[in-house]
């Protein structure tokens, strides 16, 4: 997809992928050929860069047909470089970052107003910690007890111009949450088992939001690429996309 | 509805609230504002459809959205200073761009806010949300179109700003001047053939005395209100230059990019006319309340009339 658009955010594409893996294939309920189910659960990307992983799991999940994928970034498309409600499946735009956790307040809100028993996953960056909105709906989250609201923070420490530390420190993103009032977790965000785990068991402290702290790597699965700010969006060429594509079927022969 | 002496945010409250009793779809959101919005009333009647943000209006509007996607209509009630342009982005990106069934309502538009200054004043308001595709944008001018324009909005999935002022306002409508109003269609408030004025929200009511003072020098004024600003209604603005030649803009906004510019956007296009555009200029505001403001900048029927008698004067000349 990447490599005919010719461009992409390919590095929290590939740092996100295994956390939309646990939350599409096994955290979240939804009916891919009935979208706007009340019922189901919502997943709200705040990250809207990494828009490519989303469609993938979006395709696979069968909201719309894989062959769809290569459309991406063509003209006329319905798949945006950031997520649109034009993707079947996507439920609130999103490219400009902080927006995402206030909209997942609005809905958790809803679905405790209504007495639904739905729950929201917002995905956010590490990066995406600087917008000052996030902490507003933070403050909400919190105050109004959302514990139907998981947030995920893809932690891969790289953003465009370099490390999040060099870039805009943010301490300790577990004591700030807590101290907002958030329930807090950190997992390696590369294994399925630890994300299953939070998901499943969450919420760990009632009438409290609960945050998954995920530990990536950026442009995980292709070693050129992996903790290489660099990447964070990037063409690739004919050799790298053969290279990234042997050692993830390498890998995957490996598990 | 004679309600003169009371503010048109008092008859949006009453209306919303009417409106959300009978559809538990609608929901409230304020950010620390409910007694501006003059909701209180609201929250203690309906409180499971009401939302406080806090003094956090980009939340508000995010939070709005995420209502509004699941399945609530929703109305972000809170200062049109800080709604147009701290959370301009949440406007744009989600409700806008969202098609979010979200309705932003801008009290205290303008320069009601008066001596509080610029940081309160909301002179751009118009400029900025009338280029969000799918996002109406209204203003009305009295308390019976402003309950009437409230029960529109209660009964329709689209998004929209609302920008209504904080003082009392004299009636332009009521049971005598019952218009019906409908996106999209201006009001003919005073018919004449020598020019043209267009205003909206609180503009209307001097410039209809401006009209009424001209009529009795025998000069005949063609006052639209357009309360409509996106849709705008692009045929009675142009009929108005066609017929009469001269047309004037009366807003309380910036020069730049409001009613005036919209107006002028068709004139030019169908029917070029000498179009004056009569706003807030290009500059901060000295202190003073609204009153006194309008004053300043000739807001007033007869500063009004007096300019459009200048003008007119001046084509004659030509």
């Amino acid at each position: 997809m990447i490599f005919t658009a010719k461009g992409g955010h390919i590095g929290g594409s590939l740092s996100s992928v295994d956390i939309l893996t646990s939350l599409f294939f096994h955290a979240m309920k939804y009916d891919s050929t009935d979208p706007r189910d009340p019922a189901r659960d919502r997943f709200i990307l705040s990250k809207g860069h990494s828009v490519e992983g989303y469609y993938c799991a979006l395709a696979i999940a069968g909201f719309f047909p894989e062959s769809k994928l290569e459309e991406y970034g063509t003209f006329g498309t319905m798949l945006y470089g950031h997520p649109t409600l034009k993707a079947p499946g996507v439920e609130i735009p999103s490219g400009s970052l902080g927006h995402g956790l206030a909209v997942g307040v609005g809905m958790a809100l809803a679905a405790k107003r209504d007495g639904a028993k739905t729950r929201i996953f917002v995905l956010m960056g590490d990066g995406e910690q600087a917008e000052g909105s996030i902490w507003e709906a933070a403050m909400a989250a919190a105050h109004y007890g959302l514990d139907n609201m998981v947030a995920v923070i893809d932690n891969n420490n790289l953003q465009i111009s370099g490390t999040v530390d060099s870039v805009m420190r943010s301490a300790s993103l577990e004591d700030k949450y807590t101290s907002f009032g958030w329930s807090v977790r950190e997992v390696d965000g590369h294994d399925l088992g630890e994300l299953n785990a939070a998901f499943d068991q969450s919420p760990w402290e009632g009438g409290k939001p609960s945050l998954v702290i995920a530990r990536t790597i950026k442009g995980r699965g292709a070693s050129f690429m992996e903790n290489d700010a660099a990447w964070h969006h990037k063409a690739l060429t004919r050799e790298e996309l053969e290279h990234a594509i042997d050692e993830l079927d390498r890998a995957a022969e490996e598990m | 509805m004679s309600a003169t002496g009371t503010s048109c945010r008092h008859a949006f409250s009453s209306a919303l609230l009417e409106a959300a009793r009978n559809d538990s779809r609608i929901y409230a959101i304020c950010s620390d504002s409910k007694g501006s919005v003059t909701l209180g009333n609201f929250e203690i009647a309906l409180p499971m459809q009401f939302v406080e943000a806090g003094i956090a209006e980009q939340d508000a509007v995010g939070i709005g959205a995420g209502l509004a996607k699941s399945g609530k209509r929703v109305f972000v009630c809170g200062p049109a200073c800080f709604y147009s342009t701290r959370s301009l982005e949440q406007v744009k990106v989600d409700v806008a761009y969202a098609g979010s069934d979200v309705k932003i309502i801008g009290i205290s538009g303008g320069v009601s806010y008066g001596a509080l200054g610029s940081t309160h004043h909301s002179l751009h308001d118009i400029a900025v949300m009338r280029t969000f595709p799918g996002l109406s944008v209204f203003l009305p001018c009295d308390n019976y179109q402003t309950a009437a324009v409230t029960r529109l909005l209660a009964a329709d999935p689209a998004p929209a700003y609302l920008r209504i002022g904080r003082g009392p306002v004299a009636d332009v409508y009521g049971e005598g001047r019952a218009g019906s109003f409908e996106p999209g269609k201006a009001v003919v408030l005073h018919e004449g053939k020598d020019c043209a004025i267009i205003a909206a929200g609180e503009m209307v009511q001097p410039s209809l005395g401006a009209a009424l003072l001209l009529e009795e020098e025998g000069i005949g004024v063609r006052l639209l209100d357009s309360w409509s600003i996106k849709p705008i209604d692009a045929e009675s603005i142009e009929r108005a230059a066609r017929e009469t030649g001269f047309v004037f803009t009366i807003e309380e906004h910036s020069v730049y990019g409001g009613l005036g510019s919209a107006v002028a956007e068709i004139v030019v296009q169908t029917y070029p006319t000498p179009v004056r555009i009569l706003g807030f200029p290009d500059e901060w505001t000295p202190a003073g309340s609204s009153a006194e403001l309008f004053d300043y900048y000739g807001f007033t029927a007869r500063k009004l009339a007096a300019r459009i008698r200048a003008e007119l004067s001046r084509k004659g000349e030509r």
